[in-house]
């Protein structure tokens, strides 16, 4: 049976982690390779890097921490921030990431996502979608870490996304973002509900049930989390435990193999 | 002994190559190429492969000598190959995403968009599913039935002739997983991505002598 995602997310500005776990025994710590390692052997489904530097000339940081991660974790690996044009895309692939999550440039221009898919093909493409409620059952597209209003309605450009050739919908609410107050669900679900393609559901998680009312209830593929791991509150462990125990299905952390 | 990792400029061959590095011994030198020369020369061959078929195929094609230096090498010389996702689709006789398009021809069967019982069921079928039937192969060796492996396709192989299945999965209805005969193995799953039981998979290849 197919198992819902756990996928750990790691800021990453000029090459190192801004959040990340405050894991002790790492060498280095502010390296996003090391911390990958961990979630590697922590048995996480898949990791996502996004990208905050704000400068361009530090780009380059960024595709040898990819490169390097794709040497020693052997998950898949989604890397989001400031992707813009179909180069963006072929270099973090040749880097080693399997998925490239496209945010800002996918509203400026819809046609970039057709662009992308047709190029690389839509299972490694997803669009990272940032949502605010605007009125009850209304959520619509903001830009700029949430300071940018667009006036586009949220469910309407997911399923234009989709149509393009988007093969993921990672959607994050900045209502509930950094609060804990668990996933905005009725968006989370009007989302999942209206487009063919995986949602995985972002911002807000502070609770282990959080997690499991984001497929229960929010009728996501896979939920996201950065400061619950990166503070050492839960393991990936105690996630899948509990989630599993609601009645989500999930991989166990040693991969399921007798030989593991 | 030379593996070759056939580039034909699709999806990321860093991570499969990193892979297939880590699981090679000493004496085993991986190569990331699009030399038909490189392939002729191969002890075994690995076809990676993601994205649309048709466009995999093309891609393939637009590359002077390879594919018949792929066919030379695996039915001729009867090599060890392995394909993967979509390198493992066009061992098929045809497949049907973005219009029909021949394959190797390998494996007697369609490669058709997945269409599960369920319709709450996304497409694609992206993430960890484990396996639900798996022959005994040695390629399948310490794997087996409950191993975890991640998948991210929306068409699957559907063989004429069910004993080159080799391994399947389950959404919303039996999903190939695994196909195979002879000197040939391919997965619809990705081994480099699926930790340890894609690792154990790698190695069993790189081990194999069919």
């Amino acid at each position: 049976m197919l198992t819902v995602r756990v996928i750990p997310c790691l800021d990453v500005k000029d090459g190192r982690v801004v959040k990340g776990v405050n894991f002790v025994d790492l060498r280095d710590a502010g390296d996003p390779v090391e911390q990958a390692k961990v979630y590697d052997a922590a048995g996480a489904d898949e990791l996502t890097f996004l990208d905050i530097t704000a400068s361009s000339d530090n780009r380059d940081t960024l595709f040898d921490v990819v490169s390097r991660t794709a040497e020693v974790a052997f998950m898949p690996l989604t890397v989001g921030g400031g992707v813009r044009k179909v180069d963006d895309i072929r270099k973090l692939l040749l880097a080693g990431a399997d998925k490239v999550s496209i945010n800002t440039a996918a509203v400026k221009r819809p046609d970039f996502v057709k662009e992308a898919a047709e190029r690389f093909g839509s299972q490694c493409i997803t669009v990272a979608i940032d949502a605010k409620s605007v009125a009850p059952g209304r959520w619509e597209i903001f830009t700029h870490g949430g300071r940018e209003a667009t006036g586009i309605d949220t469910v309407a450009f997911a399923e234009q996304v989709v149509s393009l050739g988007a093969g993921e919908i990672l959607l994050t609410s900045m209502d509930r973002d950094g609060t804990k107050a668990g996933f905005n669900l009725p968006l989370t679900r009007a989302i999942a509900d209206a487009v063919s393609v995986p949602v995985v559901a972002s911002g807000g998680v502070g609770t282990l049930d959080h997690m499991v009312e984001g497929v229960t209830e929010g009728h996501a593929s896979a939920v996201l989390a950065a400061s619950i791991f990166h503070f050492g509150e839960f393991s990936i462990a105690q996630v899948k435990a509990h989630m599993a125990a609601a009645g989500v299905p999930v991989r166990p952390v040693d991969g399921g193999t007798a030989a593991a | 002994m030379r593996t070759v990792i056939v580039d034909y400029g699709s999806g990321n061959l860093h991570s499969a190559a990193k892979a297939f590095e880590r699981m090679a011994a000493p004496d085993q030198h991986i190569l990331v190429s699009d030399d038909p020369t490189e392939v002729a020369r191969a002890d075994r061959i690995v076809l990676p492969g993601v994205g649309a078929y048709a466009d995999c195929r093309a891609g393939l094609m637009r590359i002077d000598g390879l594919a018949e230096a792929i066919t030379d090498a695996v039915i001729g010389a009867g090599r060890p190959f392995l394909g993967i996702c979509v390198g493992m689709q066009l061992m098929a006789t045809v497949g049907e995403e973005h219009g029909e398009t021949p394959g190797f021809g390998w494996i007697p069967g369609r490669v058709t968009a997945i269409t599960p019982d369920d319709p709450g069921l996304k497409v694609p079928h992206m993430g960890w599913n484990d396996l639900t039937h798996c022959a005994d192969h040695p390629v399948l060796k310490n794997v087996g039935v409950g191993a975890y492996c991640y998948f991210v396709h929306s068409f699957h192989l559907r063989t004429d002739t069910p004993d080159t299945c080799l391994a399947q999965a389950d959404y919303g209805g039996p999903l190939t997983a695994m196909v195979g005969r002879d000197n040939m193995v391919g997965t619809q799953f990705h081994p480099e991505k699926s930790q340890a039981p894609g690792l154990h998979l790698i190695s069993n290849f790189l081990n194999w002598k069919p």
